[in-house]
């Protein structure tokens, strides 16, 4: 292993401008002229538009123009799409309510926006929207996905707000399981909504080119030719060669910023109309009330075992609440991102799963780090614990005795695993945690007056999203493959075109790792290239921890092909046979000779075309590939959670976190670690702290950060971390993804060790000090089955 | 519209301003020192942090005109640009203590603070309970913390320029 190549802990490139206050984040971005937006927003969940009279805002200082969707109808800007089909039981498509990037006739939940005002300054803007006056009828609201089917409908389009059901396994072997069973653990599960809170906003600049037709959007994305082809194609703001969309420097995305949403259309749309460039840059209290949220499941799950603990059937039902409108890709996220994940790490004959799909007069949910294996994964980590308590086997021995253990496993609810060892990462995390100890500390801790508990995750997780006719053939509207191109310049320094973007993953690092492994040159000759559509090649960005299983073997091809191209034309300087030439360590030699070219010599070579002829060999050396997978990648791995509880005033310590996993092949280690610590907060964060609360007539009430929850330093503890190995056969480099585990595995083991704590199975998330005591307080004493 | 006269990072500055304006849009817009990112509207991430006087202050929650006269460091002047990196940056980027980057300028400001009134040899304790008024989504703050905790003592070795000065 070189000191640059994979599997080296190298110093991120990026962190000089990050530390130095030098990072260029769309926010910092500043065109000429340019104007302020800000949205006049709904302050109710559910009202009719009577009117709208911008004629006073018009007139205040610096104000350039108020707008709103009638104008928006008028100019034909199309309406927002979601694009995965998803069809429900009886075959009938799922119910996608128009969703116009200004509301019109009606608002469906608070921070809607019916209006923009754009000025010279914020100030200026911002004063200006308070005067503009709108006339609500307000109309009854629905918030609780449980209560969205009798509640007021929302859209013409969804009778009883249900936008699809769906289910997916076979209901009658399911039932004919549970007949045989000897025990059947039942639970009732609220997957807690959760706002994602990337610390950087949202910000959208728009400018347009009168003289060369061209719109150019600067915009937090981490997708940016996704979001250039559905504004394009779908919302129909221009060809897609006449808009270029940059994604610069971009603070955190955790899913929340793959969608495309109202305010980059509307901005794009009044840059065009006003001839001035527009921004829009979210205040956080914007970011709450149109940021897509994550999870909001209401889910009822029972899991079959026979009398030796073996899994027989699981039976899944569950209420998805999608908010207000069908974000981008919600539809997929409670269904083939969930119901497909429900075997976890085991061998679980049949399964069967319900999903309804609900609208709520709620802020629209989608995605957010995990996307529905999460919520499949709680599910399934809380049956197998409580099973393993109910029919009083060790929770780990109960794991043991169903891990799926040879593969290729083909699960019961799509899903193929094809490598992976839990039993190899259940042990590393036994001895790392060291549960052999567990009984004394919890005695120590008894002594202090504190409840000591023990909780396992023993999560699996579908990533490298994705094979394209695996995704198309379940509804997704768009491949899933990725793209990198590799410009080799005539002094031999390299650039990567690649269609990932990082927002905090460390592409610039580990992909040129891999370049520099592959081609022998130094590290510091490589540089990474994202997020302009005018400069890379089609791709399709960063989420589903795909960057490294996909986008990284999009450059592994591409390399391939360069030094394909890079022997042809060293056989020409060498006058040798092509297939002579061996390339290694960033030097070509003639096989059994001393005759050589340096990799600087070639690329120049390359160039200058003096050692061959244009018909024999094209000049240069530049290749493109696209990448497509075969199968998704299955990172899994064990979580062991220990904590102490206060048994006078509720509140939970986390005093042991260990985590195991296996990511396949790691490219650096240190960035896999930061993945991974980053992860289990998250997780940590819902488990414990974070919890959207709407009341009932659909008011955020947790608004801001001073009512939302957000893990701080001192609320979590620091984690172990260690690693296991099965490399993934699915792509080239081995690698399976880590950019999810965490927040996947975190929630059930926190959630385990409370129960094991307190011993009351009944325990709501965020388990915050008030429920835990509350539910100390309901305990009973644990019964066994 | 009043005028404010204040020196950042060693340089004497001038501007106009509305009474209004935030030290925060006054630096990020006035003067183009981006490096000091606004993340929320309650005070409540410090990705704004800058010292003010030698102390740490939330850039979002104070009016550019209380900063008359004042000696205000952002991100931005904690290292010579010619010069070697602080230690506290060398620090975070040693220990991986970011990864968007986007709190990262706020929680430099805020270490350096920490180091200030609780000296150069920090406790992990110490320092998670000190970070309070700091938000990262990245990192689990595990790497911050260690970060921290390093650069303080870096500091304490080697003829390190204290930022807050």
């Amino acid at each position: 292993m070189s000191a640059t190549g994979i599997g080296a802990a190298v110093r991120r490139k990026e962190d000089l401008r990050f530390i130095t206050g030098k990072g260029k984040y769309t926010d910092d971005v500043v065109r000429p002229g340019e104007t302020r937006a800000v949205f006049v927003r709904s302050p109710h969940a559910h009202a009719k538009i009577n009117s709208i009279d911008g004629s006073a805002a018009k007139k205040m200082p610096g104000v350039v123009d108020v707008l709103t969707g009638k104008e928006l109808a008028t100019d034909k800007i199309g309406n927002l799409i979601c694009g995965w089909m998803i069809h429900s039981k009886d075959g009938t498509p799922m119910k996608m309510a128009p969703h116009p990037a200004l509301a019109t006739d009606k608002v469906c939940h608070v921070g809607d926006a019916v209006a923009v005002v754009i000025a010279a300054t914020q100030a200026q803007a911002r004063d200006a929207a308070e005067k503009v006056k709108v006339d609500y009828q307000v109309l009854p609201a629905v918030v609780d996905p449980g209560r969205a089917k009798s509640g007021p409908q929302i859209h013409d389009v969804a009778p009883k707000n249900t936008i699809y059901e769906w289910s997916l396994g076979d209901a009658k072997a399911v039932d004919a399981a549970f007949a045989a069973a000897k025990h059947v653990t039942k639970l009732d599960i609220v997957n807690n909504r959760l706002v994602p809170n990337a610390i950087e906003p949202r910000v959208a600049l728009a400018e347009y080119d009168a003289g060369t037709d061209q719109l150019t959007l600067w915009n937090t994305t981490q997708n940016p030719h996704v979001s250039r082809l559905v504004i394009a194609a779908f919302v129909g703001m221009a060809p897609e060669h006449k808009l270029r969309v940059i994604a610069p420097d971009v603070g955190g995305g955790f899913g929340s910023k793959i969608f495309i949403y109202p305010e980059e259309v509307v901005c794009l749309w009044a840059a065009r109309k006003v001839g001035r460039p527009v921004k829009w840059t979210a205040d956080r209290s914007e970011s709450f009330v149109t940021d897509a949220h994550g999870r909001d499941h209401v889910t009822h799950a029972e899991l079959a075992l026979d009398a030796n603990g073996k899994m027989l059937a699981m039976r899944v039902k569950t209420i998805a609440n999608l908010g207000a409108y069908m974000s981008t890709f919600s539809s997929s996220v409670p269904t083939y991102l969930y119901a497909t994940l429900l075997s976890g790490q085991y061998d679980i004959p049949q399964i069967y799963c319900e999903v309804d799909a609900v609208y709520t007069n709620t802020v629209p949910v989608d995605a957010y780090r995990g996307a529905g294996r999460p919520e499949a994964t709680f599910v399934v980590e809380r049956l197998v614990e409580v099973a393993a308590r109910q029919m009083d086997i060790d929770p780990a021995d109960l794991r043991k005795r169903n891990f799926i253990k040879s593969f290729p496993h083909q699960t019961p609810v799509i899903m193929a695993y094809d490598a992976g060892d839990y039993n190899a990462s259940l042990k590393k995390a036994l001895e790392l945690a060291d549960v052999k100890g567990f009984n004394k500390r919890k005695r120590d801790a008894a002594r202090d007056g504190k409840l000591r508990g023990l909780g396992y995750s023993t999560y699996i997780e579908a990533c490298g999203i994705a094979p394209s006719q695996a995704v198309g053939s379940l509804g997704c509207g768009l491949g899933l493959w990725e793209s990198a191109e590799v410009r080799v310049n005539p002094t031999g320094s390299v650039e990567v075109l690649t269609g990932t973007h990082a927002h905090g993953q460390g592409h610039e690092t580990t992909f040129a790792q891999l370049v520099s492994e592959r081609l022998g040159i130094p590290f510091e000759n490589v540089s990474i290239v994202h997020g302009d559509t005018d400069k890379v090649q089609f791709g399709m960005g960063t989420y589903g921890s795909r960057s490294g299983a996909v986008g990284m073997s999009a450059i592994v091809k591409a390399l391939d092909k360069i030094e394909a191209k890079a022997k042809k034309v060293a056989a020409h300087m060498l006058e040798a046979a092509e297939g002579d030439i061996v390339f290694k360590d960033g030097k070509f030699t003639v096989a059994g000779t001393d005759k050589s070219a340096a990799w600087g010599d070639v690329s120049l070579n390359a160039y200058i075309a003096h050692k061959f002829a244009g018909q024999e060999l094209e000049p240069g050396l530049k290749e493109t590939s696209f990448y497509d997978p075969t199968n998704f990648t299955f990172p899994a791995g064990c979580h062991i959670c220990e904590v102490e509880v206060d048994r006078d005033t509720g509140k939970t310590e986390i005093v042991n976190w260990t985590a195991v996993d296996d990511f396949g092949t790691i490219i650096n280690p240190m960035i896999v670690e930061g993945q991974v610590h980053g992860g289990i907060a998250q997780g940590i964060g819902q488990a414990l702290l974070e919890g959207a609360v709407y009341d009932k007539d659909g008011q955020l009430v947790t608004g801001s950060l001073m009512d939302y929850s957000m893990p701080h330093a001192h609320d979590l503890p620091s984690f172990q971390v260690g690693l296991t190995e099965t490399k993934s056969p699915s792509n080239p480099l081995g690698i399976k993804g880590c950019g999810e585990a965490g927040a996947i595995a975190a929630p059930a083991a926190v959630i385990n060790a409370i129960t094991d704590a307190i011993g009351n199975e009944e325990l709501a998330m965020p388990a915050t000090a008030q429920t835990v005591w509350a539910a100390l307080k309901r305990a009973q004493p644990r019964q066994a089955a | 519209m009043p005028a404010v006269s204040m020196t950042v990072n060693g340089k004497a500055v001038t501007g106009d301003v509305e009474a209004r304006t935030l030290l925060v849009q006054f630096l990020r817009e006035n003067l183009r020192l981006t490096g000091t990112h606004v993340g929320c509207d309650t005070s409540q991430c410090g990705a704004c942090v800058v010292h003010i006087d030698g102390i740490a202050a939330k850039s979002c929650t104070t009016l550019a005109l209380q900063c008359e006269g004042a000696k205000v460091i952002t991100i931005e002047g904690l290292a010579d640009p010619n010069g070697p990196l602080h230690p506290m940056q060398e620090a975070f980027r040693e220990n991986h203590g970011l990864q968007c980057g986007f709190c990262t300028p706020g929680m430099i400001m805020a270490a350096l603070d920490i180091v200030r009134r609780r000296g150069n040899d920090l406790d992990e304790h110490t320092i998670r309970e000190q970070l309070d008024g700091n938000i990262c989504r990245c990192t689990g703050y595990h790497n911050i913390v260690k970060a921290i905790a390093a650069g303080a003592k870096a500091m304490a070795k080697g003829g390190a320029r204290q930022a807050a000065e």
